[in-house]
């Protein structure tokens, strides 16, 4: 089990690999169809994404005087921001994704070249992940998109994920396709 | 004739009209009493009203528990293979790490009362019913049930107006929502529940054989061939490791409706027809030889059970139609007993 602890450093992403189970500590953005979007028609995101992790998942917030809490933050399917993902790598430098099922190779030409990985948070795991964070530090866009599709300042403690795009060109999911096709013709 | 009299008469005769009344009849008097004292002045469909309300908010109330229920809560025979897949994975691997984080999950979701996935999917109801039964009062109370459960949290604003995009926010609107009801024989209702995300939705599939492709001829090899290709194809996504329902045959719609009723299926059970049993079997235990594992991180379990059913075709047709349904196997079900209250939990 690796630990990634905020703030995060590119070297630290460098060093993983595919495979890698790691707990995430510090501080995450949620982020998703409407937010990539948005960002990939050339407006700036309200909140510098330097060095920061942007997580695929529409929350259930609760809303209690002035606080917010989340009570379920399951990850969403990630593949539909592939057509996005490695402009925000390139134009807002973010080292990290996290979301679920994976994604494409433009995605994974992205995170070699600008130096980001794709972690794989459980999918449906929605109680256990929203009890890793532990507060919502802030919102933004929440009026002009709605709340699930809002980016939410989050901190984080030991966040379980498991890197399956690495940033050397390797992706698990590719592998794991592969070799289950080639079992597949052998069972036939 | 004084007024009071004219009232005794009506109750009288409206009781007697009254199938409850009629079996219940030492009920009867002290009805008639309260009736006398407290509502003097009420008409008699004021009487009736209050009598309906009063069967009906227990049906909204079995339901809304059975919402609760189905959304927080993994019956036992689901738990009981998680549990067995959780065991089989290689201590130290991702597939085992999986698995732990879904069993704590499993755990944390019922503690809390919460659901266990935020995303609380498409409303399906299976309704079995005696002869006598208004469909229409019965979806009439779930809708209410859904709307209140959908305020309590039970379940997430989940459903979209398909052209606009628009969140109806209540989780109704157009097949939501889905109601399926059957007559059956016995003299009391069923209601079955499941709650199917959109993840696994999404990898289900319909195939047409002969599938050249694939090499699928229409013959029982063809229809192991294309489940194997569906199984190939969903991968992790349909966040696995996942149960399929299939129904061999039927047109196109008739098909995926069975492949969902395949689901309400107990796990432990296997198909009547012994040639569709071996094949539920061989299913299994080919696609845990494929590698998938959980969320597709590779691993010993892809998949932890299929249900098998069949349909006659035309002689031109021969659909094979696949649901996956999700580790988050979220379906139970209650028998009704007197005023519509849970008698009874079938998982
Ligand atoms: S596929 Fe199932 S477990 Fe996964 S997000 Fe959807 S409903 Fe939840």
């Amino acid at each position: 089990m690796k630990k990634l602890n905020f703030p995060f450093k590119r070297e630290e992403i460098r060093a993983l690999k595919v495979g890698d189970m790691v707990l995430i500590s510090g501080k995450m953005f949620t982020g998703r169809d409407a937010i990539h979007k948005y960002l990939h028609d050339g407006n700036m995101p309200p909140v510098s994404l330097q060095d920061q992790i942007i997580y695929h998942c529409g929350p259930v917030v609760l809303e209690e005087k002035n606080n917010y809490r989340v009570i379920a933050a399951g990850p969403t399917t990630s593949i539909r921001e592939e057509p996005y993902q490695w402009e925000v790598m390139r134009d807002h430098g973010i080292l990290g994704v996290i979301g679920k099922g994976g994604m494409g190779p433009k995605t994974l030409e992205g995170c070699a070249k600008y130096g980001c990985v794709y972690f794989h948070a459980i999918g449906g795991a929605a109680q256990v992940l929203a009890e890793k964070i532990k507060s919502v530090d802030n919102v933004y866009l929440k009026e002009k998109f709605g709340s699930p599709e809002a980016i939410w300042e989050l901190t984080v403690e030991e966040f379980p994920v498991v890197v399956t795009m690495d940033s050397h060109g390797n992706s698990l999911h590719e592998k794991v396709q592969a070799k289950s096709e080639a079992n597949l013709k052998e069972l036939l | 004739m004084s007024k009071k009299k004219v009232a005794k008469k009506k109750t009288t005769k409206k009781i007697t009209t009254k199938k409850i009344a009629k079996k219940k009849a030492p009920k009867k008097r002290t009805k008639k009493k309260a009736f006398r004292k407290v509502t003097k002045k009420s008409t008699k469909k004021n009487v009736i009203r209050k009598k309906v309300n009063k069967q009906k908010d227990l049906l909204q109330d079995s339901i809304i528990e059975l919402i609760r229920q189905t959304s927080t809560i993994l019956p036992g025979d689901i738990q009981k293979v998680i549990l067995e897949a959780l065991e089989r994975e290689k201590e130290g691997t991702t597939a085992k790490y999986a698995m732990s984080i879904i069993d704590a999950n499993i755990k944390l979701a019922k503690s809390k009362s919460q659901p266990m996935c935020q995303d609380t999917g498409t409303i399906l109801f299976f309704i079995s019913h005696p002869a006598e039964f208004s469909e229409l009062a019965f979806m009439k109370t779930a809708n209410k049930a859904v709307v209140l459960a959908t305020k309590k949290g039970y379940l997430r604003q989940n459903s979209v107006d398909t052209l606009t995009g628009a969140n109806t926010t209540m989780n109704l609107g157009p097949g939501h929502p889905s109601f399926h009801f059957h007559e059956h024989k016995k003299k009391t209702i069923e209601v079955r529940l499941m709650l199917k995300g959109g993840g696994c939705e999404n990898v289900g599939a319909q195939y047409a054989l002969p599938n050249v492709s694939l090499d699928a001829g229409r013959d029982l090899d063809g229809v192991r061939k294309v489940i194997l290709d569906a199984i190939i194809k969903a991968q992790g996504k349909g966040c696995g490791p996942g149960v399929l329902g299939i129904c061999i045959g039927g047109d196109r719609g008739a098909g995926y409706i069975d492949s969902k009723e395949q689901l309400l299926r107990h796990l432990d059970d296997s198909s009547p027809n012994n040639t569709l049993a071996d094949l539920e079997r061989d299913i299994v235990n080919t696609a845990n030889k494929l590698g998938i594992g959980p969320m597709g991180f590779g691993g010993k379990t892809t998949l932890l059970a299929c249900k098998i059913g069949v349909l006659n075709r035309l002689p031109a047709s021969y659909f094979v139609s696949i649901s996956y349904m999700c580790w988050a196997y979220r379906r139970q079900g209650i028998t009704l007993g007197s005023h519509n209250k849970i008698s009874k939990w079938l998982y």
